[in-house]
């Protein structure tokens, strides 16, 4: 953690966090068929890696650090992936 | 080492408020120890109802519900309150400090607060039990939707202590990474310390999917949010991925510390050094990485596709090496080693015999032809307990003799040990070796009533959980009747830090904290051989 941002950039990312908020609510008002789930999902990740960079201070940190914090991310990829293919080839059995 | 005026770590304050408030990483250890105990024999006392009740076909002591919640109870007692914290909230928080030559943890106050989430988990449990559960300890949806009984309060229960876990994972993964004393390299830092390292990985990443998902379930009884529910879209699989996506890991989280426990033991009573100390090392990381993709093996009859369940199939028998690894090097320690057969190391044994048996069995149940014959079997409930019996529960036990001086500063009666260690070690086979048979002849897991011609196993079931009580007894009864009120600081001649200072240890640990400058496993060299 040797340079954390200032105050004013926090103050930029939080006002940036409102901004995708009002987009999500906007975004919940189309109905985009299949897309619908994806798009939430989409703009709700970015929310959370400006939260992890920023407010977490993951950006300044070093690369044990960024191991711990991205591995979870690769075991919930294996979550939904193999959670997925079950439920998607269960056609064939 | 000059450390007659400071007081040990049980002399340091006396009453309750001086242990429940304690921030010392070895009372939490003991009071840790404290609470897993009690709720282990409330549990083994419902395993020995569970038993008597199939002494004869139909009702014998219980009627069918009861029968259901005391599974029910034994089930979740023992995974969630017992064995899940067992050997890694107890002798984790006692020795890692110890072993890596640290003063405590490196954060106390979290560690203690830990505790306290710990015993909030346990009162939410206990209350539960007012309109205990009837669902098994999986939890399996619908019928945990539908249950009359109070699954709820149940699921929060463990949802809390599910953070108890993890902020105690957090807490020994720093502690490893930040407080070993110099010299104490990752390639010396001692097994149980690897060990505990991979659990507390587990017990970060693993244990929010299951929080989750038991806040899934309370919202799926409560609002009727259907995520479970095909009538609104969602899926009952679905809960089982979810469900073994935790508690597939959850069984490394139970017997990893265990086997670090082993690796212990075993070149200190065989005065060798470890064999294979880096394949031992990363088989525990590696055991942490696989152990995250088998989880569909315990879904194999569910409806589950074709294609995923070759995928798991296929990956399990992957979780075979790293286990394998260990065996074949805690083996190839003690070849000629100069080996004593003291209680420690009788329980130590009796856990690679066990623990073989229980993870050899495990192939048949990942074998995707077999496993429709015996899912849902004894042959399942019999693997399950030699892995968690004869494995975590064996180290345990050994733990308690081997690191008993270090702990309590008093000598336990080796003779007496060993007649405990021989009711439970037969007390044991008795009553689950017949379960492998039962198990293949078709006899369901979890039912109430039987066929006549399962009688005489399930009899000789019943018996093998009475001579095992037995033993229980007379181990708790040798533990408290200890023969000698002074312990050695090294009674086994042991090379690792806990044991170069005084038993039980002052309540700073260390004076000074100490270099190292050699293997902790530096046994059978030159000056050992001289005196
Ligand atoms: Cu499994």
């Amino acid at each position: 953690m040797a340079s954390e941002g200032s105050y004013r950039q926090y103050v930029n990312i939080g006002i940036l966090l409102m901004a995708l908020t009002v987009i999500t609510v906007a975004a919940a008002q189309f109905d985009f068929g299949p897309f619908n789930v994806p798009i939430a999902l989409i703009i709700a990740s970015i929310k959370a890696t400006f939260v992890a960079l920023y407010f977490m201070h993951l950006k300044h940190e070093d690369t044990m650090t960024w191991i711990f914090a991205t591995y979870p991310l690769f075991l919930l990829f294996l979550l939904i992936a193999f959670s997925a293919t079950d439920i998607f080839t269960r056609v064939l059995n | 080492m000059s450390t007659d005026n400071e007081k040990n770590y049980l002399e340091n304050g006396k009453g309750f408020s001086s242990w429940f408030f304690t921030t010392d990483h070895k009372r939490l250890g003991v009071m840790y120890l404290c609470g897993i105990g009690t709720f282990f024999i409330i549990a083994a006392i419902a395993s020995v109802l569970l038993r008597a009740e199939h002494l004869s076909p139909g009702r014998t002591i219980v009627d069918a519900h009861t029968y259901n919640v005391l599974f029910t109870l034994h089930g979740s007692m023992m995974v969630f309150l017992f064995i899940v914290p067992g050997v890694a909230a107890t002798f984790g928080n006692f020795l890692i400090p110890l072993m890596i030559g640290a003063r405590d943890v490196i954060f106390p106050k979290l560690n203690l607060y830990s505790f306290w989430i710990y015993c909030l988990g346990a009162v939410i449990f206990l209350f539960a039990l007012a309109a205990p559960a009837d669902t098994g300890w999986t939890f399996y949806t619908p019928y945990s939707i539908e249950s009359g009984t109070n699954v709820i309060l149940i699921t929060l229960g463990i949802f809390v202590l599910g953070f108890s876990s993890i902020l105690t994972g957090i807490n020994f993964i720093v502690t490893i990474h930040k407080l070993r004393a110099p010299g104490m390299t990752w390639d010396r830092l001692p097994l149980f310390c690897w060990a505990a390292y991979s659990t507390s990985i587990l017990q970060v990443l693993a244990t929010p999917v299951v929080a989750i998902t038991l806040v899934l379930l309370i919202g799926e009884r409560y609002w009727g949010l259907g995520f479970f529910d095909p009538a609104k879209g969602g899926d009952p699989v679905l809960f089982q991925h979810f469900f073994w996506f935790y508690s597939h890991p959850a069984v490394y989280i139970m017997i990893l510390p265990a086997m670090g426990i082993i690796s212990e033991i075993i070149p200190v009573f065989s005065r060798k050094p470890i064999f294979g100390y880096k394949s031992i090392a990363y088989s525990s990381l590696a055991i942490a990485l696989i152990s995250f993709l088998v989880w569909g093996h315990h879904m194999f009859t569910s409806g589950q596709s074709k294609l995923i369940n070759i995928i798991f199939s296929a990956i399990t028998f992957a979780v075979a090496i790293p286990t394998a690894i260990k065996v074949f090097n805690w083996l190839w320690t003690m070849y000629k080693g100069s080996i004593e057969l003291s209680a420690a190391m009788l329980y130590a044994l009796a856990f690679i015999f066990l623990f073989t048996i229980g993870g050899l069995t495990g192939l048949h149940l990942g074998a995707l032809a077999s496993t429709i014959h015996l899912h849902d079997t004894y042959f399942v409930v019999a693997h399950m307990h030699y892995v968690m019996i004869g494995g975590t529960l064996f180290g345990l036990f050994a733990a308690l003799h081997f690191w008993y001086p270090k702990m309590w500063g008093k000598m336990f009666d080796e003779f007496r040990a060993k007649i405990a260690f021989v009711f439970i070690f037969i007390g044991f086979n008795v009553t689950f070796f017949p379960q492998f048979i039962m198990g293949t002849l078709g006899m369901p897991r979890r039912y109430y009533n039987y066929d006549p011609e399962f009688t005489i196993f399930h009899q000789i079931s019943t018996a093998g959980t009475w001579l095992m009580a037995l033993g229980f007894i007379f181990m708790l009864y040798n533990f408290f009747r200890p023969i000698s009120k002074t312990a050695e600081a090294n009674p086994y001649k042991s090379k690792s830090l806990e044991w170069s200072i005084p038993s039980p240890p002052p309540t700073l640990n260390f004076d000074e904290i100490p270099t190292v400058t050699e293997s902790t496993y530096a046994y059978g060299n030159k000056i050992e051989r001289e005196t």
